[in-house]
């Protein structure tokens, strides 16, 4: 391992994880879903919304808004203001943006907030109007959305490391056993390894279980120093490390790794922490081949050894393996740039022994990661961070 | 391998006519460096003037060294299929109703990968060539054939939603009586064409080349005078819902510019049949090929112009018959853009002066019309939109592109 010259983020932390429920369609704006996600924000801080002084949003669907124009929208009036159009990259950069705005002392309680909402034709909107490479050379190609391309990345990972859907299907029914635990999840009926391997194909090898499905919600979270934490009497989240890398490994002809194995070693050092230490990990899971290769990319085993890995452990929330306890974006629903935020927030009640029904048992240490923007044949964007409990 | 294609039955007169659709159409500006490419049946990509490096997709500055001398150049074609994909739910209604859909991503020999549509009979870690196609929203896609020529190659049901090709398509050709249009009756006829229908003026009047044409099978003298509008009506309400590519082969040529010649019974009668005969023609046949654009294998295809190079610039010994053919190219691009929701492409085949009587005073080199014949099959099926045919043609292309000035004053001396 190398030596980190980062700054801690010491006296920074997180609190208040917020989910608003998601829906499938929703006829309300993005606005409205993000405005639901701020007064709970708001509720359970006990605080009012002049409190906030630092405003961090992600959405898909605002339209013409950018944080700027959502300050009047909500009547915030901050000091610090970012909009991160990040895609699943989103909640860590967040994260990260607002942790170091806090430390520097630019802002006191930083909202952090995505939402998005799903109506009828949202989802083929974004699809067209993704990224100038997508639209000048993939949407042209009948890809619909990120299916193809993650077909592509999928049949080549199978045919070199010898995945199998099997093995796919694996972390995919485990989700669906965690989301059964999840009020909030969308999906409410059992998913069995035969249903998975039986379902549709999308875009060969992808088959109906491995997408997830669009849906309006959102997800949000404060940050805050460790003393106004405190003084309001907030269960804490401390941020051990983060990560973020963009367009990683551009030369590999097909994507294999994301940005994540550049800087794993990082990750640890500066948490302090070895994979092993993690009770949980909360992967970005738009289709599992991505959780599968941030097994690999994230040190819990060697490139090629994802195969083995998932077949080696027991993905559900009581297994040997705890793996997006909340029944992620696969089962919960993806709620645009919400599905980011995800496991992020599921990672905060966890380490907060706040996840109810999907509890991890004496969950101290977790790790959360964030992947996202294929903006032609590959994913660009990749982030992880670990996060701890107050008693770790 | 590909089954070839079966001969369409007659159609079903109480079905419904499936309409056309689309494929999503929105591009960069710089991306249409590869529709001028696809057009012209090039494959070029951008190269950096700098370092030297291929990129894809269109960029504005290089990202090798972040030049902006990015340049679109003639590349190499070849490239391994490093992984492919079938499409089975589309979310665009165009692909949806054509599933299952193949695409693959491409390794360009030269250094960039290509997401790319696909021959049916390309294999996974085999090499591909590649060319950049107009698509039915007329706009460039790459898309990868095997290195070698299989079966029935160009049967492959994605090939022909690329192109125009003749085989089973109905066909007009406007004028049998010229010595072009009978060759290009021909070649059609052998490229698989199943109905020919073809125009002649005043059919009680004989003709050279009139028993061989009527000889052909397939073959239907039409009458057909197009610079007389209610003849191209009449034509039209009898068969513009079976004509799924029309080749204009009228041709009025006469020399002479403007100071030499008294009066203007001359240049009208060149914008009567050059121009007003192309009007007629659109307006009488267009719609009815817009609304086919989807109609199975035999659905409304292409317009072919024949234009002389000199609509480009004008050639003053034939001033006045070059003005009329510039009138007609600008045309042809409204047409386009008309046709274009329907997926029927605009093929406009320059031609130099044509080794035909019209062009008598002329010295060499001369277009056979057997070569712009075959030249106009060959573009059908390759799916372009502009083709240069012949050596005149070709000169007066390249010497526009270095210095449209010095062909101005060239021609006029």
């Amino acid at each position: 391992m190398q030596n980190t010259i980062r700054t801690p983020y010491d006296r920074v932390v997180m609190a208040v994880p917020v989910t608003i429920p998601y829906v499938r369609y929703s006829i309300e704006s993005a606005q409205w879903w993000i405005g639901r996600a701020l007064r709970s924000l708001v509720d359970g801080a006990g605080i009012t919304p002049r409190d906030i002084d630092g405003f961090c949003v992600s959405s898909f669907t605002a339209g013409l808004d950018s944080g700027i124009g959502l300050t009047q929208h909500f009547g915030l009036c901050v000091r610090w203001v970012d909009t991160i159009p990040l895609g699943g990259a989103s909640a860590i950069a967040a994260l990260r943006r607002a942790a170091r705005a806090v430390q520097a002392g630019d802002a006191r309680i930083v909202a952090c907030v995505a939402g998005d909402t799903n109506h009828v034709d949202s989802f083929r909107f974004t699809l067209e109007n993704f990224s100038r490479f997508n639209q000048d050379a993939v949407y042209p190609y009948g890809a619909g959305g990120a299916n193809a391309s993650f077909a592509l990345i999928a049949r080549n990972y199978m045919r070199t490391f010898g995945a199998r859907r099997e093995d796919f299907g694996k972390i995919a029914v485990a989700q669906r056993a965690n989301a059964l635990r999840n009020p909030n999840a969308l999906m409410k009926s059992p998913l069995t390894i035969e249903q998975y391997m039986a379902a549709r194909p999308i875009a060969d090898p992808i088959h109906l279980f491995d997408c997830v499905m669009p849906c309006a919600g959102a997800e949000a979270f404060l940050v805050m120093g460790e003393d106004v934490a405190a003084s309001l009497k907030l269960p804490a989240v401390k941020i051990l490390a983060t990560i973020e890398r963009h367009n990683a490994f551009g030369d590999d002809p097909v994507q294999v790794r994301g940005g994540w194995a550049m800087d794993v070693d990082e990750l640890y050092t500066m948490a302090g922490v070895k994979p092993d230490d993690l009770d949980f990990v909360e992967t970005y899971d738009d289709y599992p081949v991505i959780s599968m290769m941030q097994f690999e990319d994230l040190g819990f085993c060697r490139k090629g050894e994802g195969p083995d890995f998932v077949r080696q452990h027991d993905f559900t929330i009581d297994g040997s393996f705890p793996h997006n306890t909340s029944g992620g974006q696969l089962s919960v629903g993806q709620a645009g740039a919400g599905g980011a935020y995800l496991g992020v927030v599921e990672a905060m009640r966890q380490v907060l022994g706040l996840a109810g029904p999907t509890q991890v048992k004496d969950a101290r240490i977790g790790l959360a990661s964030g992947f996202g923007m294929i903006n032609y044949d590959r994913g660009l964007a990749s982030g992880a961070a670990i996060l701890a409990g107050p008693g770790a | 391998m590909i089954e070839p294609i079966a001969k369409p039955r007659r159609k079903n007169p109480l079905a419904r006519t499936r309409l056309p659709t689309s494929p999503p159409h929105p591009r960069s500006r710089k991306s249409h460096g590869l529709t001028r490419a696809a057009a012209e049946g090039r494959f070029m990509l951008q190269r950096c003037g700098a370092c030297g490096a291929f990129s894809y997709p269109a960029r504005d500055a290089c990202p090798a060294c972040l030049s902006a001398d990015l340049a679109f150049v003639d590349a190499p074609r070849r490239g391994t299929l490093l992984s492919e994909t079938t499409l089975h739910v589309p979310a665009d209604v165009h692909f949806r109703e054509r599933a299952p859909w193949r695409v693959g991503l491409v390794a360009m020999d030269c250094g960039p990968r290509l997401v790319t549509h696909l021959h049916a009979d390309c294999e996974e870690g085999r090499p591909v060539v590649m060319s950049f196609q107009l698509d039915k929203s007329g706009q460039a896609v790459a898309f990868a054939y095997p290195e070698r020529e299989t079966p029935n190659m160009t049967d492959d049901r994605q090939w022909r939603e690329m192109t125009a090709d003749p085989k089973f398509r109905r066909v007009l050709v406007t004028n049998g009586r010229s010595v072009v249009g009978q060759e290009v009756v021909t070649a059609l006829k052998s490229a698989g064409a199943s109905i020919l229908f073809v125009g002649v003026a005043e059919p009680w009047k004989p003709f050279r080349g009139e028993e061989a044409l009527r000889a052909l099978e397939g073959v239907q003298i039409v009458p057909l005078d197009i610079g007389d509008e209610k003849s191209v009506m009449d034509l039209a309400a009898d068969i513009g819902g079976k004509v799924d590519i029309l080749v204009n082969t009228s041709e009025h040529v006469r020399a002479g510019g403007l100071l030499d010649r008294q009066g203007t019974s001359v240049v009208r009668d060149e914008i009567d049949q050059s121009y007003l005969g192309f009007v007629h023609l659109a307006q009488a046949f267009g719609p009815a090929m817009r609304a086919r654009g989807a109609d199975g294998v035999n659905s409304a295809a292409a317009w072919v112009n024949i234009l002389s190079v000199y609509a480009l610039a004008n050639w003053p010994a034939f001033g006045a018959y070059s003005a009329s053919q510039a009138a007609c190219l600008s045309l042809s691009h409204c047409l386009r853009a008309e046709l274009r929701p329907g997926g029927v492409k605009v093929v406009n085949a320059f031609a130099g002066p044509l080794d035909t009587e019209w062009f008598q005073t002329v010295p060499p080199p001369k277009v056979a019309p057997r070569v712009l014949a075959s030249a106009i099959v060959s573009a059908l099926k390759r799916g372009l939109e502009d083709i240069y045919v012949g050596d005149v043609a070709e000169d007066v292309r390249q010497r526009l592109a270095a210095n449209p000035k010095a062909v101005e004053r060239e021609l006029g001396a």
